[in-house]
């Protein structure tokens, strides 16, 4: 498989009024073509900003302070607003975290669909006619692709008379509507209920393998990412932590944060039995010390783990940021 | 459910219809916007309904009494002027000075002050900075004594008054437009526009505007019986519409003189312009009750 994506010792700041925030601390990550890379991590441990990071899309007090981002070969960094602009949505394209408020209420699903068309799609006739066909009839396409029912009478429809997975399906429809490289999904399942989410997850992974294209699923939800993701990447303050393939992790986790996260997880076996909670909170970002950020919660912290950990190789394909590694069970 | 029964059922309303069948089932609103319509339509074909010639002087029937009054006749209902000219007349070629301005300013204003609130709400920064001090400067002086200083320097006329009316005008669309964009452009649904590749001109329009329109149509539409007022008020003090144009301001202003012995002259243009305002008001009134998600229960 050959490299799509390829991050390199990322760092997004945000200069806020508590003092400089470093939300994405030197992360590097790979996404070859058609894989599907699951990001696990707790709220504010820097996922979102990674790829909002990627995406361009990083807004002021927030600014990328280092770091190369490789995408198709290109990097994105040099790219002048306008290249940028023609990217997204065209070659990497995301959907929003809430599927509720990302559609726009006051145009119609068709309208909204055809813009991204109009926008990107090099590839529609110039007649203004048969212009409007081509798009009419790829909105049908793209709309029964992710399983609306009778997709011709729904373009005309605004986005409130949609239910909320309805929606989401819209919205991987516009994000799909390009053929896209690379789709990132910020949290594609948290604002529905669990039927619905395994629906639409089911559906992305579908339409991951009849398009080839890659997926990047930001979650916190170590279920769905065993369920659907070849790899995955666990981040912790803004920091990976862990990376390597979903199977391998799961299994055998190589750092205590991805060993705590998984003992927390309801089991059927475990029935009776108390959950293991991670102890203790999320350090605070503003001016941490140079040493393991999950120390202070880890329960095989040792006085040598004050120190500025660097990832360790730990087998083929996976690495950790742990110095005790070696150790894990 | 087959397609083809899911095809058929009827689509659903839309939000724009919806809220204009609660703004017909309110009557009162329904009523000022037939009065409305009257006196557009007075406007429009004022040539047609008209009796007699606006600025056909008769010094015979000056101060001529209203038709049920002793010596009136039916042919000048509402009376004669000083000059003799039928007041019914002249008030319904009034109309069009009214309403054309109104309109006109109210159109213009709120162009511009989609487009500064707009620029100044989406870019922020020094966009922001410099169009909020201008809206600030312009609120701090008194409206009528603006517009009258600004009828003196450019001097009277038509296309005058409407630029002198506008230029103060558009400030309270534009803080409308700015507070309703910096709410919208905070929304999921812009950051996923802009996550497709939008630009900036696409977001403004496509994104935040149609979203927005709302309470700037209602604003409009309130803000314009306001305009009406105030350009009675400048024809009034003589630095409207020239004469012999007829103009409910200057007809109201042109009755003072025999305001005890033709009490007629200045009265039924007065009485339009209330007629005219009140029916707006109202029915702006009810726009907002419909179209404001506020007020909607």
């Amino acid at each position: 498989m050959t490299l799509l994506l390829e991050v390199t010792n990322l760092c997004t700041e945000f200069n806020t009024r508590a003092g400089l925030v470093r939300a994405v601390d030197g992360v590097s990550l790979r996404v070859s073509r058609g894989e599907c890379l699951g990001v696990v991590g707790e709220s504010g441990s820097g996922k979102s900003v990674t790829f909002a990071s990627v995406m361009g899309l990083v807004r002021s007090p927030g600014r990328i302070t280092h770091g190369m981002i490789f995408f198709d070969g290109r990097e994105l960094r040099d790219m002048s607003p306008d290249e940028m602009r023609a990217t997204r949505g065209r070659d990497i394209a995301m959907t929003m975290q809430d599927a509720l408020t990302a559609l726009n209420p006051a145009l119609t699903v068709g309208e909204q669909l055809s813009e991204v068309l109009i926008a990107h799609d090099e590839t529609l006739p110039a007649g203004r006619a048969a212009r409007r066909v081509a798009i009419r009839d790829k909105c049908v396409e793209m709309l029964g692709l992710v399983g609306i029912p009778s997709p011709q009478s729904r373009l005309a429809q605004y986005p409130h008379e949609f239910s909320g997975g309805m929606r989401q399906r819209i919205m991987i429809a516009i994000a799909l509507a390009c053929r896209p490289k690379l789709l990132i999904a910020d949290e594609p399942t948290t604002a529905l209920d669990v039927t619905i989410q395994a629906q639409v997850l089911e559906l992305i992974s579908d339409i991951r393998a009849r398009l080839g294209m890659a997926v990047v699923l930001i979650t916190h939800d170590l279920g769905v990412v065993a369920e659907h993701c070849d790899r995955v990447m666990v981040m912790y303050a803004g920091q990976v932590v862990e990376e390597g393939p979903t199977e391998q992790v799961i299994t055998q986790p190589r750092h205590p944060y991805t060993r705590g996260l998984l003992a927390s997880i309801p089991r059927p076996a475990m029935r009776g039995q108390p959950l293991t909670p991670i102890n203790g909170q999320v350090p605070d970002l503003v001016g941490l010390p140079p040493q393991c950020r999950f120390q202070s919660r880890c329960p095989m912290a040792r006085p040598e783990c004050l120190v500025e950990v660097p990832m360790f190789d730990a087998g083929p394909d996976r690495r950790a940021r742990c110095l005790r590694l070696e150790d894990m069970p | 459910m087959t397609e083809a029964t899911l095809a058929s059922a009827p689509p659903a309303d839309s939000l724009f219809r919806r809220n204009l069948r609660d703004f017909r089932s309110n009557r009162l609103a329904m009523a000022s916007v037939i009065v409305v319509l009257i006196f557009v339509i007075m406007a429009v074909a004022a040539p047609l309904i008209a009796p007699q010639d606006p600025n056909e002087t008769d010094l015979f029937r000056r101060l001529q009494p209203p038709a049920w009054i002793e010596g009136g006749e039916w042919a000048f209902v509402l009376g004669c002027d000083g000059l003799g000219r039928d007041i019914f007349s002249r008030i319904i070629y009034g109309a069009r000075i009214s309403i054309f301005i109104g309109v006109a300013v109210i159109v213009l204003a709120t162009g511009v002050g989609i487009l500064a609130g707009l620029a100044a709400g989406y870019f922020r920064g020094w966009v922001d900075v410099v169009i909020g001090r201008i809206v600030d400067i312009l609120l701090g002086f008194p409206y009528l004594i603006f517009a009258i200083g600004l009828m003196a320097m450019m001097g009277p006329g038509l296309f005058n008054i409407v630029l002198a009316l506008a230029y103060k005008e558009w400030v309270i669309p534009c803080r409308v437009v700015r507070g309703e964009t910096l709410a919208v452009r905070e929304l999921e649904y812009v950051e996923a526009a802009r996550a497709l590749g939008a630009g900036s001109r696409h977001i403004m329009w496509r994104e935040i505007l149609p979203n927005i329109l709302s309470p700037v149509i209602v604003v409009s539409t309130i803000r314009m019986a306001n305009v009406i007022i105030l350009e009675a008020s400048l024809s009034f003090l003589g630095l409207g519409v020239q004469p012999p144009t007829a103009s409910w301001g200057s007809m109201v202003s042109d009755g003072r003189a025999f305001i005890l012995e033709a009490w007629w002259v200045s009265t039924f243009p007065g009485v339009a312009i209330l007629l005219l305002v009140l029916a707006i008001n109202v029915a702006s009134q009810g726009l907002r009750d419909a179209f404001d998600p506020r007020f909607s229960e």
